[in-house]
């Protein structure tokens, strides 16, 4: 520990950057985002909600609704797969927020701030590497789905998969948000799940919104979620590019668009 | 890119504020730096030292004055200060989850290494911390001095010119301690410039070359070890009396001899008292023996923290009830 330390140039005046580059804070995303990963490897119950909990809903959703809704498991396939996706990537995201406020109380944040890093580094980079986790989630309840005796189109289910892991970064950024305002975890999770409820239910996820009171139906309607359901509704099953996959995309990049700025806003003002 | 003007200090602060809620924890407080010496803040708990260190660090915001390093305002230019300053927090701050050498190399990326570069500065900086054995072990396995030698690592992998070491050596055991001391004094001999906060005279008096004492948000004192010192007398005289009865008596002889005003202590029987010389304390001795008084016990002690703060701000240091609004010399 005594050992003399390399010389240091004695500095007088300093060549330094006012504001991280790009490039900077490229390498910064994925230097966070290798954090992260490390991070699930580490603690790998923290994957149950995107592992065990979709092998298990899937089931029991499709047996217990199946003939209620759709007369059989079979012809409820398609409807409920897609929406059990939608359901496990929302749950899969406020984990992403409780997660990130988590982190953010332990000592090693006080680092992260007290480098020179782009302040949108620490978030975006466990964003990113939480895309592994709603591509675990999505790939197995197709799987069980599958299994169970859904037939989706291939190329379609290809491009639903990498829809639902575009949304499930994308509404990501409201719990991100809610991490970086909220007090504690606790508070967090009550908040995230206050919104992840009615985000779910008063959608298109388990049920046509045609039977809804029309108040309900108007909200169903136009929750981003439900296009997201449809659109990977559309590709999987159909094959299809509809209209709905282009609102789907449009929602998650106006989701994008409010919540990324806030978030980092409200994580730079916490410093 | 910009270029710093040229300044001789490290830190200039005037007129530092923050204030929690109703509670100001930094009230006015100036605070100067030269370029190359180890600054001392020292402070009780709750003093304010950590916050100071935050606001300065670009961890929290000011909340009135101004502050800059070498030159660069910390308030307008925060990326820029953090370029310039190292910091290693009160409360370890590295990741549980990593090793120590993952750790290092994650900030050496986060700083703009290279992975090849992040990996070798990793290995030179855990050789040089004598952490070459427990590298590849989970932070969460690392004792309470590994991890803040690990985080001194980490805060000089970009090699910064100005270091903040918030209590550095608080909970080390003393040959811990000790190497912490040796590595504050390598780091000033290769140009940096420390800035620590520390709750020990003894700490400042070893490594500091000029002090601030803070007490309650506000700067009471600022000097060399030496100047405090000299501001208590250069040691303490504890006196125990074996009749308690005899405390009053005892301070009577004391004040004659010393011309000084002893201070009774909590403890039955007690007095301390400021010595200039520590040789006084045989007259001392010698006039309570010819006035019939019996002692318990005698013991000559350099001054504490705790007189420190007695002789600047009139209250002891852990003493809660004083006025907070007490104003105290500067
Ligand atoms: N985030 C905060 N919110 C509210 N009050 C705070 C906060 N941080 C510090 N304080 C208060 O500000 C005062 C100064 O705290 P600070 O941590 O700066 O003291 P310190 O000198 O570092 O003490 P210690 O030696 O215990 O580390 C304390 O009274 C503390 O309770
Ligand atoms: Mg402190």
């Amino acid at each position: 520990m005594t050992t003399i330390a390399p010389s240091q140039p004695a500095r007088t005046a300093l060549d330094l950057a006012p504001h991280p580059t790009l490039r900077d804070t490229v390498d910064q995303t994925l230097a966070m985002a290798w954090r992260a990963v490390k991070k699930m490897q580490r603690n790998f119950e923290q994957m149950f909600d995107v592992t065990i909990q979709p092998l298990l809903f899937t089931a029991m959703f499709a047996y217990i609704f199946g003939g209620a809704v759709a007369g059989d498991v079979d012809s409820y396939l398609p409807v409920i797969i897609p929406g059990l996706i939608g359901q496990t990537i929302l749950t899969a995201c406020v984990a992403t927020g409780v997660q990130l406020r988590e982190d953010m109380d332990k000592g090693v944040f006080d680092r992260f701030k007290s480098l020179p890093i782009a302040r949108i580094a620490p978030l975006a980079g466990p964003a990113l590497a939480d895309m592994l986790r709603y591509f675990i989630a999505t790939v197995l309840t197709f799987g069980v789905g599958i299994a169970m005796g859904y037939r989706p189109d291939a190329l379609g289910l290809v491009a639903a998969i990498v829809l639902a892991v575009f949304a499930g970064w994308s509404i990501a950024w409201i719990f991100t948000w809610f991490g970086t305002v909220g007090r504690s975890a606790q508070g967090v999770q009550g908040i995230s799940l206050m919104v992840m409820f009615p985000l779910t239910f008063l959608s298109n996820a388990f049920v046509p919104t045609d039977t809804m009171p029309t108040w309900l139906r108007t909200f169903a309607d136009i929750n981003p979620v439900s296009h997201v359901i449809s659109a990977i509704r559309d590709l999987a099953t159909d094959g299809q590019v509809t209209t709905d996959v282009a609102w789907a995309v449009l929602g998650c990049a106006a989701v994008v668009a409010i919540f990324l700025p806030l978030s980092v806003r409200s994580y730079s003002r916490k410093m | 890119m910009t270029t710093t003007p040229e300044t001789d200090l490290a830190v200039a602060a005037a007129g530092l504020v923050k204030t929690f809620g109703a509670q100001r924890a930094v009230a006015t407080v100036d605070l100067e730096v030269r370029r190359g010496e180890v600054f001392g803040v020292l402070g009780p708990n709750g003093a304010g030292k950590t916050t100071m260190l935050k606001m300065l660090a670009t961890l929290l915001p000011i909340d009135g004055g101004e502050a800059s390093i070498f030159g660069v305002d910390v308030r307008r230019q925060p990326h820029m200060v953090r370029q310039l300053v190292g910091v290693t927090g009160q409360y370890a701050s590295v990741d549980e989850n990593l090793t120590g050498r993952e750790n290092l190399w994650l900030f050496g990326r986060l700083l703009g290494l290279s992975s090849s570069r992040a990996s070798a500065t990793a290995g030179e900086l855990l050789e040089r911390f004598g952490l070459s054995d427990a590298a590849d072990k989970r932070i969460s396995a690392f004792s309470g001095g590994m991890r803040r030698r690990l985080d001194l690592a980490a805060s000089l992998i970009s090699r910064p010119p100005l270091i903040f070491l918030d209590e550095p050596t608080t909970g080390l055991d003393p040959r811990t301690r000790g190497q912490m001391w040796d590595t504050i004094r390598d780091l000033v001999r290769d140009g940096s410039t420390v800035l620590l906060t520390t709750q020990y005279l003894d700490e400042a008096d070893q490594l500091a070359d000029r002090v601030a004492v803070i007490d309650r948000g506000r700067k009471v004192a600022e000097g060399t070890p030496d100047e405090l010192k000299t501001s208590v007398g250069s040691s303490t005289l504890q006196l125990r009396m074996s009749q308690p009865v005899d405390t009053e008596h005892a301070a009577v002889v004391v004040r004659r001899v010393l011309s000084e005003e002893p201070v009774l202590t909590p403890e039955a029987g007690g007095l301390n008292v400021a010595l200039v010389d520590a040789n006084h304390a045989a007259e001392v001795l010698i006039a309570l023996r010819q006035s019939g008084l019996s002692i318990a016990s005698a013991t000559v002690q350099k001054p504490t923290l705790d007189e420190v703060f007695m002789a600047i701000t009139g209250h002891g240091a852990e003493d809660e009830s004083t006025d907070l609004t007490l104003e105290v010399p500067a």
